[in-house]
Order: C-alpha cells, then sequence, then structure tokens
C-alpha cells in the first residue's frame, strides 16, 4: 500500500520540476532546483536509502546551488556593462 | 503548448516506466523481496564465502569486513576499487574545470555585492561548525550513515561560505593541491600494500577489531578519511576556480 506522503512528494516533485523549466527568472529557477533537491532527500530518507540522502542534501541542495547563483551574480555583472 | 505537451510526454513514460516494472516477473513487489535469495543477505552478514551467521553489534569480531554500516562495507571494502575509479571521475572533473577557469596571476571575481557585517560573522561562526560536521562525517564513515563523499563536501562548503564572507579571502590553492594528491597517492600505496601482503589489490591487512567501535575495521576508516580530504581539496579547487578570473 502507497503512501499518501509519498505520493504527495513525486507529485510536488514533478510540479516543481515544471515550474523550474518554465519561470522567467533564472534565479527563481535555481532556487526551485534547490527545493527538488530537498524533497528528493524526503524521497530518500522514505526509500531507506541514508547515505544518499546525507550525500544529496549535501551536494543538491548546498553546493550545487550555491555554485549556480554564484554564477549568476557574476553573468548579470558582465550583462550590465553592455 | 510545448511545454504542456512535454509535461504529458514526461507523464505518460513514467507512468510506462512505472507499469513496465510492475508486471514483471523479475521484480519483486516493494516490501515482498526475500533477501535470502539475492547476494544482499551474504553483504549483510559480511560473510560472502562461507555459512550465513547474524552479526550482532558491538559483540562480532574478526569479521570479513568490519564496518557497522553496511553501505560502507559494500562501497569502501567490497567494491573499493570501484570508489578508487569514482574518485578519478572526480578528479579528472576538477582537472577539467582547472583547464577551463584556471590560469596565472588569478584575483577574486568582483560580485555585485559587499558583503554586509551580519554576514561575515555568521559566515565565520558557521564555518566552524560545518567543518566540524564534515569531520566527523568523514571519520565516522564506517559506523554511520554518510562517509567520505558527503564529508568532504561538507568540508568545501565551510571553504565556500568564507568566500561568500569576504570578497578578498582566497584560500591556499597550493596546500589544498598537494592535500589532493597526497591523499589519492596513499589510497593507491594502500591497495598496493593489500596487494603484497594479502594478494589482493586493498586486502584488508589491518585487524578489524569488534564490530561498531571508533577504532576498528582496519583500512577502511583510512581509506575513507583519505576519500574525504581527497574529494574536500577537489571541491575546494574547483570552487576556487570559479570565483576567481585573471587579473587585466
Amino acid at each position: 500500500m502507497i503512501n499518501v506522503f509519498e505520493i504527495a512528494v513525486s507529485g510536488l516533485l514533478i510540479v516543481l520540476a515544471f515550474v523550474a523549466l518554465n519561470s522567467k527568472s533564472l534565479i527563481k529557477s535555481v532556487m526551485l532546483l534547490s527545493g527538488i533537491s530537498m524533497l528528493t532527500v524526503v524521497a530518500f530518507v522514505m526509500l531507506k536509502a541514508p547515505d544518499v540522502a546525507v550525500t544529496e542534501a549535501v551536494i543538491g541542495s548546498g553546493l550545487v546551488t550555491s555554485l549556480f547563483v554564484f554564477t549568476l551574480l557574476s553573468f548579470r555583472k558582465t550583462g550590465e556593462i553592455e | 503548448m510545448k511545454h504542456v505537451l512535454a509535461f504529458i510526454f514526461v507523464i505518460v513514460v513514467g507512468g510506462m516506466i512505472i507499469y513496465a516494472l510492475q508486471s514483471n516477473d523479475q521484480f519483486t513487489q516493494y516490501g515482498d523481496n526475500d533477501p535470502r535469495q539475492t547476494t544482499s543477505d551474504a553483504y549483510i552478514n559480511r560473510d560472502v564465502r562461507d555459512t550465513n551467521q547474524d552479526v550482532i553489534f558491538g559483540e562480532s569480531d574478526d569479521l570479513e569486513s568490519a564496518p557497522a554500516n553496511t553501505v560502507t562495507a559494500i562501497v569502501a571494502d567490497y567494491r573499493s576499487f570501484d570508489t578508487l575509479g569514482e574518485i578519478t571521475v572526480l578528479f579528472i572533473s576538477s582537472l577539467g574545470v582547472a583547464l577551463l577557469l584556471g590560469g596565472v596571476n588569478k584575483k577574486r571575481m568582483a560580485l555585485n555585492y559587499t558583503p554586509n557585517f551580519m554576514l561575515r560573522v555568521g559566515s565565520r561562526a558557521l564555518f566552524g561548525i560545518i567543518l566540524m560536521t564534515g569531520i566527523f562525517i568523514a571519520v565516522h564513515g564506517h559506523l554511520t550513515p554518510g562517509g567520505g563523499f558527503p564529508g568532504g563536501t561538507m568540508i568545501a562548503s565551510s571553504v565556500l561560505l568564507l568566500y561568500l564572507a569576504d570578497d578578498q579571502f582566497r584560500t591556499k590553492v597550493t596546500g589544498f593541491k598537494l592535500l589532493e594528491s597526497f591523499a589519492g597517492m596513499t589510497y593507491v600505496i594502500i591497495g598496493l600494500v593489500g596487494l603484497f601482503i594479502g594478494g589482493y589489490f586493498l586486502e584488508n591487512f589491518l585487524p578489524t577489531g569488534t564490530l561498531g567501535n571508533l577504532f576498528s575495521a582496519g583500512i577502511i576508516p583510512i581509506i575513507y578519511v583519505l576519500i574525504g580530504l581527497k574529494v574536500g581539496s577537489e571541491i575546494t579547487g574547483i570552487i576556487d576556480n570559479f570565483l576567481t578570473e585573471e587579473a587585466l
């Protein structure tokens, strides 16, 4: 029997991915990507894989998001000079 | 419209995958799987050669592979050669970033904000906590979930916080490169020592001790700490390459 909570997490993952793809501002997409990573952590914990969950929490929502944000910050700065 | 079509397409393909896995005899239903019929039972009981006997936390000693965390037993002991390949993949990706973005006479890239007092103090206060958590996770990799890869990434995240807090800060990149080379070389040397002593590459040649102690499992904690150092220094190098640019 599949839990209602699991269905909610899976559905929210698909919806968040769709919104992240369609979002107009890039920084909003990056934030939604970070949210997808956090939901994936919840999914991994529910599937009883804590090792993968720790790795996903650190890399997916911490490191990758900050690298994306830094890249966007420097990217926008060169765009304003033109 | 195109996006809605893509959305429907993804849902249809996902439904087909779920349906194919549901009605397949090769995959049992979730929860119905009997681990005694598969190899995972041998891995859980740390005994791939002989009869299966139960492993008791804190009591079993002189096991074939002694990490309390089964995932670590597989990743860093039974499949340790694959892990060597994994950190080689990470090394090649960091080498690619260094080839694309690296250079001589680099300085910090100017960001379009100046860190204020709260950001500076808060980041420095969080730096120690995150660094200690990363070191804890890497050292306790054979006992708790986690291990070298998340621990090393946490160490790199703490360095990233320092980069965030000060727009003139740079780490000593040369030291990190030396640490990375030292960790990678020591991993291979430990493997070669195992080859000469036991006859297998990465053979566990130290006494394994009691399951669940911090000082147990022979070479596994040493290997995981080395992996943590290597991953941490590699990702720190990638972060440094991302946040610096060549002086004009």
